[in-house]
């Protein structure tokens, strides 16, 4: 089964050495077209000085009216701290089975936890959150199998424990076969 | 697949119903929101939620007023209290109040997880607590045990009296007459049974295999014994072993078992660590165990060891009063199990049914019934759909006459008293069938 198109959204600033791995990634993922584009938004307007924080709810829903189509499935890629009203922080949301996303790199970096930096830990994790919030938005729910990506992560260390593909169940799910996109 | 939880959202703020909304979607749950407590009551009167996570602070009725009624209405609701104000004594006043957990906004997301998590959990252990008890109680009742002749009433009075005790118990009976149901009935009934009931059918295993299933065995005791295995009697501690065809048993597994018993303790096969078990032990057998005594196939101290109470179930054809009793009791089980409406016996079926020897017991009875309900014609059950002729050992029934008589007596029925077509299936001809019939007197049952 062929599904929709993805655009990738970069507002701020991403390696480009990474976009394409991204690109690549994710096309190969779910067997579709990926574009990537760079988007422009004042983000002072979605800040909560309180919080210190972006609130991921109003900046999904500004994505979603600005740049989404019915046609395309779109996610917007962030580098700062994301979050709701209810939670402290989010990595990513989406509306499930919709047509919008976004997911931040913010809260990827070891610096964050005290560790060294490491950009090739940090670019996977974002990879997968990615992947994640593009699986929510062609409809997949949160998977228990311990390697899908799929599955719930509230901790990095989670997002680390999983692999970076979707299950066979999850690729079931969305009517992708085997020979389709990653074995 | 696990049943999905249902959640309700309670909170006046849009942004975190749906924010809340959103991620527990994700999660795979159902998920409903109320803006408002008056609301969130009316749907729990017309809709179940599992859990229902509520603020605190809302315009009209609070949420911890909301909890109150909520618990008074049902006492087993899941309830978690959200705020963004902690107070010590709202979080306590909240769980006074029933309330399962108690958060403050905004809780990391990890948080929410185990939260819904945990109270998923409880959600299932209530259920399974439901359901265990709801086992325990049908395995009290073991309706299966069926019957109010004076024959079956002594068998259940020794059943409960018996199942107080720790004795060991031998149930003797015909083939079907149900000694393993007796042994449930045994087991339910008394102090073992929250713990396993382990039943071993011996008949069925060679004296290595047999001894492996009792004793358990190490890893590589023998070829292909590749792992550890806890034997039966290891499983049945605490609970009750069933043997089954006792009488069946080799002397060599008969001095193993003799030993077992007056120990409780044994090693498992290519091991050499003492195992203790506490277990109650029930042999059944369809043989007469004395005679083999006294014929010195089975060991006396092993007989005198297990035959501490003896139970004795009599044969179906002893207790027919009980057949009507049965015969309606399978009809049910049956019509249920195949989503059908129960459905009657007919008179001359029930009569001739009454009249059957029932070599094979109760367990003949029931795939009689069985067999009727599934080949009948869904209204009743008639003396054509139960096998009765076919499966007949009549021991009265020796000669070739007799037999003839009652073959001629069996296809006239099936037939209706149709002569030619009666005729037909017997290959003789119409007037032949007729001097049959008047030499051996056959008449139309009524």
């Amino acid at each position: 089964m062929q599904l929709q198109p993805i655009t990738l959204i970069s507002f701020g600033y991403f390696e480009q050495n990474f976009l394409g791995e991204l690109v690549a990634e994710v096309s190969l993922e779910f067997s579709s077209p990926v574009k990537i584009i760079t988007g422009h938004l004042d983000l002072s307007n979605f800040h909560d000085p309180t919080r210190r924080q972006y609130n991921g709810n109003d900046l999904l829903k500004k994505v979603d009216s600005m740049f989404s189509s019915d046609k395309v499935k779109t996610l917007g890629l962030f580098s700062v701290d994301l979050y709701i009203p209810i939670l402290t922080y989010i990595f990513g949301q989406a509306y499930l089975e919709g047509r919008t996303g976004i997911a931040s790199l913010y809260r990827f970096g070891n610096e964050r936890y005290g560790m060294e930096k490491d950009d090739e830990i940090q670019h996977a994790r974002l990879k997968k959150e990615v992947i994640h919030e593009l699986g929510h938005m062609f409809g997949l729910i949160h998977c228990h199998i311990s390697s899908c990506v799929m599955r719930s992560s509230t901790y990095v260390e989670d997002i680390d424990q999983k692999g970076l593909n979707l299950c066979f169940n999850c690729r079931s799910k969305m009517g992708i076969s085997r020979t389709q996109g990653r074995s | 697949m696990a049943k999905k939880i249902s959640l309700l959202i309670v909170d006046d703020e849009e942004s975190v119903r749906d924010s809340l909304y959103n991620w527990f979607l994700e999660d795979g749950y159902r998920v409903e929101r109320a803006e408002h407590a008056k609301k969130a009551l009316s749907m729990l009167e017309s809709d179940h939620f599992d859990i229902i996570l509520a603020d605190v602070k809302m315009p009209g009725m609070d949420g911890l007023e909301m909890l109150r009624r909520i618990k008074s209405l049902k006492k087993d609701s899941i309830v978690i209290v959200m705020t963004a104000f902690a107070t010590v004594d709202t979080a306590v006043q909240a769980l006074k109040d029933g309330a399962f957990d108690y958060v403050t906004k905004p809780f990391d997301p990890d948080d929410l997880s185990h939260l819904i998590r945990n109270a998923s959990k409880q959600i299932q252990l209530t259920e399974e607590n439901v359901a265990l008890k709801e086992k325990v109680i049908s395995l009290e009742n073991v309706e299966d045990l069926i019957g109010d002749s004076k024959a079956m009433i002594k068998v259940l009075k020794q059943v409960e009296h018996v199942a107080q005790s720790d004795s060991s118990v031998i149930i003797t009976g015909e083939s079907g007459t149900g000694k393993e149901l007796i042994a449930k009935a045994i087991h339910a009934n008394s102090h073992r049974k929250f713990f396993p009931l382990v039943s071993v059918h011996c008949g069925a295993l060679t004296e290595s295999l047999l001894e492996s299933e009792l004793f358990g065995h190490e890893k590589g005791a023998f070829t292909g014994a590749m792992y550890n295995r806890k034997g039966r009697f290891e499983m049945a501690d605490g609970g009750t072993i069933f043997l089954d065809e006792i009488a069946t048993i080799s002397p060599k597994m008969q001095i193993e078992l003799l030993r077992v018993l007056e120990s409780k303790s044994f090693t498992r096969v290519g091991g050499n660590k003492e195992i203790t078990s506490d277990f109650r032990v029930i042999c059944a057998t369809n043989r007469d165990l004395k005679s083999m005594v006294e014929k010195g196939t089975f060991r006396e101290d092993l007989y005198y060891r297990l035959n501490v109470v003896n139970i004795n179930i009599p044969p179906l054809r002893e207790r027919i009063e009980d057949i009507p009793m049965l015969v309606d009791y399978f009809i049910k089980k049956y019509c249920i199990s195949m989503n059908k409406p129960p459905i009657p016996i007919d008179s001359a079926a029930l009569k001739r049914v009454q009249e059957f020897d029932f070599p094979g017991n109760v367990r003949e009875l029931e795939n009689m019934i069985e067999r009727a309900i599934v080949i009948g014609n869904g209204k009743e059950i008639r003396l054509k759909d139960l096998p009765l002729g076919k499966s007949m050992i009549d021991n009265s029934v020796e000669s070739l006459e007799d037999n003839e008589k009652l073959h001629i007596h069996q296809i006239l029925t099936k037939y209706g008293w149709n002569i030619s077509r009666s005729a037909k299936a017997l290959k003789v001809d119409r007037v032949t069938l007729y001097n049959k019939i008047k030499k051996y007197g056959l008449k139309p049952a009524d």
